[in-house]
């Protein structure tokens, strides 16, 4: 299979009054056709930034100062206003963490799906809209019916799925989900993880999931990355990086979602706060919170390491279980 | 040393506000002019010049005469006290009534809430110019004072809807809850936790008061319910009308007067708008969008460089 | 040998029912009503955590606002040290305030934005402990150091936008130290910080409960902290207790058809491949809304084990295993 988007020392800035703040630094990081990668992080960490700059929805102050986003050898960031307007959604579409975000309150779901295919330019006749939009709300588990409702009228499951359908209604090749679930509860939440990722391997697309839910992400995804503070620190196949983190801060992620199996033993979590963006310290970024941290993570920012089918940035890395 | 640094740090903050310099200019021009009026004209406003009547502009007389002899100059400087004491004291009376009323209403609710909302409803739906002229011609020709007592009791509704709706928000925020459970007295949660939350509510409302009431006390004088001794821009404006300035050609009669209502109104409001800047961070995107376009071209520029194959020196990679 | 000692609860419910008056679409609609809470009963030891978990809309966070006296029960009682909360007056009612707290879900607003932390937690102290300056700065060191706010002269004199989510948190817990409080209500205190911060505050939590032995009600809607935290469980599902008792017994052998959706939906890394949720697929795969008038139990039309029985009768609680409650007939 070969890799559907590839992104390359990806930099976005934040133009503030006291100087520029580097929300994203260098991030590569490749998707390939038909698979998930999830990216993982806290806030601050600058995941929603780098969902929105894929599809250069990123707002002012915030700008894209380096880097390559490349799908289907194209470069995202070259193309011109034209060419953007029929990329997004077509090639790429996002579902946003609040649907109340993305619906417009005061419109009917007929209308929205309506608009959608109007300026996508597929079709300007209603019925046949109509038609296309039940049977988008069909494959995502909502009755044909519920299309007259307006937004406020739904629960917020419905709604999100509605949001879901809207985002597959042009059959993109990557569906970018940035914190879908978060205001759901877990049943409603696994629900619809499943219901996506059935659609996933009826349609063949790829899948770029944000959360800060790891133990979520780790069973829903086949590769996952880590950010933190605007860096990439590790990425691996999720099993591997469940059993074998390399990076002390994946390995500190992974500790604190307590598990509801086996021995309730006591967990830390990770010390300390979140870093600043104001001030980055020199050398490896994770160098206060680390309980590996050594001489030379508070002078040179650790270089790459490819390893088992991934990669991470740390010198003293953990090596829980031993490779073959 | 001390007093470079206040400098230096003022002086910054009023360069990055434009807003804030010159309204601050503004007013300051206008206060020191009207309070220091014996420093800047030599003659008292009642003064009359046998001879020199509706003079025109000349080295003695800035601003020339009035119909009456007057200086239109000392005229303006004088009657600006009255004029902004009046607009102060009827503002101050607006504002304090609006927030009794507003935060009982929004902290209470109920039938408080009920109550109160009916009666500014009711005050409101009656327009209030027309309120004004009609307490002024039953009370006949009035004093400036009594102008300004008029009209910061007819003035407060606004206000207390506004105040109301922001102490109802600020109810249900969860560290008046915390306040609450933890015993704390109604009245003292009102006026310690809730009020000072609203400071920059409260100073933009009684500017914006300041400014309305100089400038109904003005517009009622000029109508002609003002006192016809009293010395005021109102009145000062009532005078040239009735006298039929402007027709024949008089127009530094009304220069004066009407030249500082606007200085003042145009000051106190740009000072609003500052206060809602400082108040309210987004609102100081502007002098970061500058910033941001200009950097934005020079990353176009990068960006299409390294798109078409010239190496750059952040380099991609191989 | 201990001698067995007889537990006295320090907080009750007793029956506890909420209703609700709704204003219905339409102009000239009666009002309908909404049971939040039906038939509530627990009881909570000192040096305990008890967890109420459910999902949103359940009446997990309407439990802590009746006990807080932000409203009063349509009918139930809730006792503290045996005396019924909602008759309390003047001094005894100024002593319950002081011995029961809150600690609220949003720490970015709980902490009054114009005031230092050593306000926060000078108050309390000037209404229920007051004593000269020297000894409350004191206290208050001693506060903020427990909480692991150090140094404390430092973080006693930020402002609260000055500290991160946890840290604010932090200091909503030393403020409920700094009370005296013996009964805290924490209604989902770790869910709006970052991930890696919840375990701290949660620790924070446990070494309070062990060496000063507060007892905690924790609300939320996570099961895995539920089982890390707490001692004892309640399951409630549309204001209904569903299922309680011992955490362990609970969690890991579920009884109740609720129960074990709950526990099937929560992500677990270490499962592999989809899994069929125990539940049948309603229209709207939501809480209903319980009313006075409403017959049977609560999750029948959920419930994949439901019978005719389930439309009529709601069940009665009984015991499954030593320590192990339900309101189900079958299980």
């Amino acid at each position: 299979m070969g890799s559907l988007l590839e992104v390359e020392n990806l930099c976005v800035d934040y133009i503030t009054e006291n100087g520029y703040v580097r929300a994203v630094d260098s991030v590569s990081f490749v998707i390939e056709e038909g698979k998930s990668l999830g990216l993982a992080g806290e806030s601050g960490c600058g995941k929603s930034t780098i969902a929105y700059s894929l599809m250069r929805l990123h707002r002012p102050p915030a700008l894209i100062t380096n880097g390559k986003i490349k799908m289907d050898g194209k470069d995202i960031l070259s193309l011109s206003e034209k060419e953007l307007q029929k990329f997004r959604w077509k090639k790429i579409s996002m579902v946003f963490q609040s649907a109340m975000n993305c619906l417009n309150p005061v419109v009917t779901l007929e209308k929205q799906f309506f608009e959608l295919y109007k300026t996508h330019g597929i079709t300007k006749n209603k019925k046949e809209s109509r038609k296309m939009a039940e049977e988008l709300l069909k494959i995502v588990g909502i009755p044909p019916e519920r299309l007259k409702d307006y937004p406020h009228q739904l629960s917020g499951g419905m709604r999100q799925r509605a949001v879901i359908a809207m985002a597959l209604a042009l059959k993109p090749r990557l569906l970018i989900l940035d914190e879908p679930t978060t205001a759901l509860d877990t049943v409603v939440q696994r629900d619809i993880l499943q219901k996506i990722y059935e659609l996933k391997e009826q349609f063949n697309f790829s899948i770029l999931f944000i959360t800060h839910d790891i133990s979520l992400m780790m069973e829903f995804c086949d590769t996952v990355a880590i950010m933190y503070a605007g860096k990439l620190v590790e990425q691996a196949p999720s099993m591997k990086i469940l059993k074998n983190p390399h990076h002390p801060y994946a390995y500190g992620l992974k500790n604190s979602f307590p598990s509801l199996q086996g021995e309730i033993k006591y967990m830390e979590g990770i010390p300390g706060i979140p870093l600043d963006l104001n001030c980055i310290p020199k050398g490896c970024r994770f160098q206060d919170r680390c309980f590996k941290a050594t001489k030379i993570c508070f002078e040179e920012e650790p270089g790459r390491s490819s390893r088992d089918g991934g990669f991470f940035y740390c010198h003293n890395p953990l090596e829980l279980v031993k490779e073959i | 040393m001390v007093k470079k640094l206040l400098n230096s740090k003022i002086v910054k903050f009023l360069k990055d506000s434009p807003k804030t310099a010159v309204g601050l200019t503004l007013i300051l021009i206008v206060l020191i002019l009207t309070l220091g009026a014996k420093l800047f004209t030599p003659y008292g406003p009642m003064q009359t010049f046998d001879g020199l009547w509706r003079a025109a502009p000349s080295a003695d007389h800035i601003l020339g005469t009035t119909q009456a002899g007057k200086d239109v100059w000392t005229q303006t400087l004088y009657g600006g006290r009255v004029s902004i004491l009046v607009g102060i004291f009827a503002g101050s009376i607006a504002v304090l009534l609006s927030l009794i009323v507003g935060i009982t209403a929004g902290y209470f609710g109920g039938i408080v809430d009920n109550a109160i909302t009916t009666i500014i409803n009711i005050i409101m739906v009656i327009p209030q110019t027309v309120l004004l002229l009609i307490i002024a011609s039953m009370v006949g020709r009035i004093s400036p004072l009594a102008i300004g007592v008029i009209i910061g009791v007819t003035s407060w509704p606004w206000g207390a809807r506004i105040y109301r709706a922001q102490t109802m928000s600020l109810r249900n925020r969860e560290f008046i809850k915390s306040a609450e459970t933890l015993g704390e007295s109604k009245i003292r949660t009102l006026f310690v936790e809730i009020m000072p939350n609203m400071l920059s509510m409260i100073t933009s409302g009684f500017i914006g008061t300041l400014i309305y009431a100089i400038m109904a006390q003005s517009f009622i004088e000029f109508i002609g319910f003002g006192d016809r001794m009293s010395v005021t821009w109102g009145q000062m404006l009532n005078n040239a009308q009735t006298t039929g300035a402007l027709s024949s050609g008089v127009w530094w009669e009304i220069l004066g007067p009407s030249a500082f209502i606007i200085l003042f109104g145009a000051g106190l409001t740009l000072i609003n708008f500052s206060i809602d800047e400082l108040s309210n961070p987004k609102l100081r995107a502007q002098r970061i969008m500058r910033k941001y376009y200009k950097e934005k071209k020079a990353q176009e520029k990068l960006l299409r460089k390294q798109a078409t194959g010239f190496t750059s020196n952040e380099g991609g990679v191989k | 040998m201990e001698a067995q000692e007889i537990k006295k609860p320090i907080f009750s419910v007793k029956n506890v029912t909420m209703d609700f008056k709704v204003a219905r679409k339409g102009f000239l609609a009666k009002k309908s009503t909404i049971r939040a809470l039906n038939d509530i009963s627990f009881d909570l030891y000192p040096g305990e955590a008890l967890a109420i978990v459910g999902e949103s809309g359940c009446g997990k966070s309407t439990i802590c606002r009746i006990a807080m006296r932000f409203y009063e029960p349509t009918s139930g009682k809730m006792f503290f040290n045996n005396e019924n909360i909602h008759e309390l007056k003047g001094e005894k009612l100024k002593q319950y305030r002081q011995k029961s707290q809150m600690i609220f879900q949003d720490p970015f607003s709980s902490l009054n934005p114009l005031y230092n932390i050593y306000y926060h937690l000078k108050r309390p102290l000037e209404l229920y402990h007051p004593s000269d300056k020297e000894t409350m700065y004191k206290k208050m060191d001693e506060y903020l150091t427990m909480v692991g706010l150090t140094p404390p002269k430092e973080q006693g004199e930020k402002f609260p936008h000055q500290l991160s989510g946890g840290q604010k948190q932090r200091a909503y817990i030393a403020r409920v130290l700094a009370v005296g409080a013996d009964v805290i209500f924490a209604d989902e205190p770790t869910s709006m910080l970052d991930v890696s911060i919840r375990l701290g505050v949660l620790n924070l939590l446990n070494k309070l409960k062990r060496d000063l032995k507060k007892s905690f009600i924790y609300i939320t809607h996570d099961i895995a902290t539920a089982r890390y935290f707490a001692d004892r469980i309640i399951v409630l599902y549309a204001g209904h207790m569903v299922e309680w008792g011992d955490v362990d017994k609970v969690i890991c052998n579920p009884k109740h058809p609720y129960t074990k959706l709950l526990i099937a939906a929560a992500p677990d890394p270490e499962r592999e491949g989809k899994i069929d949720l125990p539940v049948i697929r309603d229209e709207d795969t939501e809480i209903r809304q319980w009313t006075p008038d409403s017959k049977g139990c609560p999750f029948r039309t959920r419930c994949p084990e439901a019978k005719e029985i389930c439309a009529r009768e709601c069940p009665e609680p009984r015991e499954v295993e030593a320590g192990q409650f339900i309101r189900c007939i079958h299980g």
